[in-house]
């Protein structure tokens, strides 16, 4: 019994992972083919990226203040809070900035395309577009699958800069500490392998989330509360996933462009 | 086997061609979900012109059935033949383009609830790239057809189930399919309702001669389909003097995932099918 359980559960998992890859390998590969639907990459784009700029600016100050304090006082201990700039400024930079965004945004719109494309599953709209000659793979998919990939990276960008800013004021106005020379340690630590670090991770966490959002909106059955369940299984795998991503990606990245 | 009667006229299609054989046949096709199988070794073809009528029971696939013949669902076993095309196997991405010459009204209607009833009906041109000028004529037609030239702007959400059915059947119209699908159009509507969708129906049968699949449990429907002809100079449909009905028009029954009828009202009336009796009483 229990072992036929996990027989289940194992095979089911395969399948999940062998379709889920079909279809992002597809959605991935229609940007080379036509028709490419450039009006909703706009308007998605628009969505995710105007969309997802308050939570962003927020948790990025938010998080940059954190550090902040929480650094100023361990390195107090041994008379290096001069290097709070430093560490706010690399860690935003490196990690926090992606990982933050990505799980946000997944959050907010991994969701929303899951509950989105789910209600079009359970009214027929998706068998409507398919039985009217569109590919809705082509027409929904794609586009939401560039449009976060394209606005995931601008927003760990704003990210970044908030989180360096979020730093900036605490160190100066609650550790009460200088605040040019913060600035001047958050920059001149900085070096290109950084830069490409925390530029290259946020590629493949909107990758991540969209095609998620998607894949679990898509194959959603059982009517409303079929979309409930897909909407929790896109936030909950995309999240999971853009940390675990973020762990291989390190590794990857810490090879090819040494830290220090 | 079902081999189809050649038809005497060419197929009514609109690009021209003229398709030789059946527009849609099906060929021993089954199908099974997880569970029991829900269609059996199910055969059957529509011919040039030709007006199916597919009567059974709630829940028997007649809905299944629909999907299959345009590709939206795969069969497990058997063949079918959309447009002299085999499609049970063809690829997705190939599929596309014989649907789009299809025309299919679901169930439900299954409107786009984020587009306007205007980008609704429009949906395959707008596709197409068809300049803004012509789309708003031809939507406006496809509405005046359906009586429902008011909604143009409005957005599905605001129309009555009756009207969501009507704007589907536009949708379906708008790019004068060579073959259309109706899933129940007049389920759960009011009498008065269903005869100006039926009445629609007969108008598209008469004045295009479309080949359609017809979906409904409703026998009222089908006889109402059967009686009456759409007379142009008046601009409704009238009734067949008595004894007479549409030749065009035949029927299909399923019961329990078999097809177990074929043929003219004239057969289903006379039909000893223990079944059949049960479902015209
Ligand atoms: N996508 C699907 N997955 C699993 N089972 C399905 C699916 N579609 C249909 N079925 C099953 O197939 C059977 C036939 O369904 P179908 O919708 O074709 O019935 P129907 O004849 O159209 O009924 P109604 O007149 O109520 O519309 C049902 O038992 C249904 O549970
Ligand atoms: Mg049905």
């Amino acid at each position: 019994m229990a072992i036929q359980t996990i027989e289940k559960t194992a095979k089911n998992l395969i399948l999940t992972v062998q379709d889920y890859s079909l279809f992002a390998w597809r959605a991935f590969t229609n940007l080379y083919r036509p028709p490419i639907y450039w009006s909703e990459f706009l308007v998605q784009s628009d969505i995710i990226g105007f969309g997802s700029l308050p939570i962003v600016v927020l948790s990025g100050l938010s998080t940059g203040g954190v550090l902040a304090l929480q650094s100023s006082a361990t390195l107090a201990q041994f008379g290096a809070t001069a290097i709070t700039g430093q560490f706010v400024s690399l860690t935003m930079i490196r990690e926090l900035g992606p990982v933050l965004t990505g799980v946000m945004v997944s959050g907010r719109n991994a969701s929303s395309m899951a509950s989105e494309l789910g209600s079009m599953v359970v009214t027929e709209q998706i068998d409507a577009m398919r039985a009217l000659g569109v590919d809705p793979l082509r027409k929904l998919v794609t586009p939401r699958i560039f449009a976060s990939i394209a606005m995931l990276f601008f927003l760990t960008i704003v990210a970044d800069a908030c989180g360096i800013a979020g730093g900036g004021l605490v160190t100066v106005f609650m550790n009460h500490q200088n605040g040019t020379q913060y600035l001047n340690m958050a920059w001149e630590h900085l070096r290109y392998p950084d830069i490409i670090q925390g530029l290259v991770k946020p590629l493949f966490f909107g990758y991540i989330l969209s095609s998620i959002g998607c894949f679990y909106g898509l194959r959603t059955t059982g009517g409303t509360q079929g979309v409930g369940r897909s909407t929790i299984e896109a936030v909950v795998w995309s999240s999971v996933l853009i940390i675990f991503v973020d762990f291989l990606l390190t590794q990857v990245l810490l090879t090819l462009f040494p830290a220090l | 086997m079902n081999e189809p009667p050649a038809s005497a006229q060419p197929g009514p299609g609109p690009s021209g061609q003229d398709i030789a054989g059946p527009v849609a046949a099906f060929c021993n096709v089954s199908i099974a979900f997880d569970g029991p199988p829900v269609l059996t070794d199910v055969s059957f073809s529509i011919a040039p012109g030709e007006t199916r009528v597919l009567l059974g029971p709630a829940g028997v696939g007649k809905s299944v059935l629909l999907k299959l013949a345009n590709g939206l669902l795969r069969p497990d076993e058997g063949r079918i033949l959309l447009f002299g095309e085999e499609i049970a196997r063809m690829p997705e991405e190939q599929l596309f383009a014989l649907r789009a010459r299809t025309g299919m009204v679901f169930q439900e209607g299954a409107l786009f609830d984020s587009l306007s009833v205007r980008d609704n009906v429009a949906y395959q041109l707008i596709q197409e790239r068809v300049p803004n000028s012509e789309i708003d004529r031809r939507v406006r037609d496809a509405l005046r057809f359906v009586e429902l030239e008011e909604t143009f702007d409005l957005y599905p959400a605001s129309l009555s189930g009756g009207m969501r059915r009507r704007v589907a059947i536009a949708r379906a119209f708008i790019r004068q399919p060579e073959l259309l699908l109706y899933d129940s159009p007049t389920g759960g509507l009011d009498p008065v309702t269903s005869t100006t969708i039926i009445e629609l129906i007969v108008k598209e049968r008469d004045v295009s001669h479309t080949p359609s699949l017809l979906v409904t449990h409703r026998l009222q429907d089908a006889l109402v389909l059967c009686n009456h002809r759409f007379d142009p100079e008046q601009g409704r449909m009238v009734p067949f003097p008595k004894g007479e009905t549409d030749p065009s028009t035949t029927f299909l029954m399923l019961e329990e995932g078999r097809l177990i009828f074929d043929g003219s009202l004239h057969d289903l009336v006379k039909s000893q099918n223990p079944f059949v009796r049960e479902f015209l009483e």
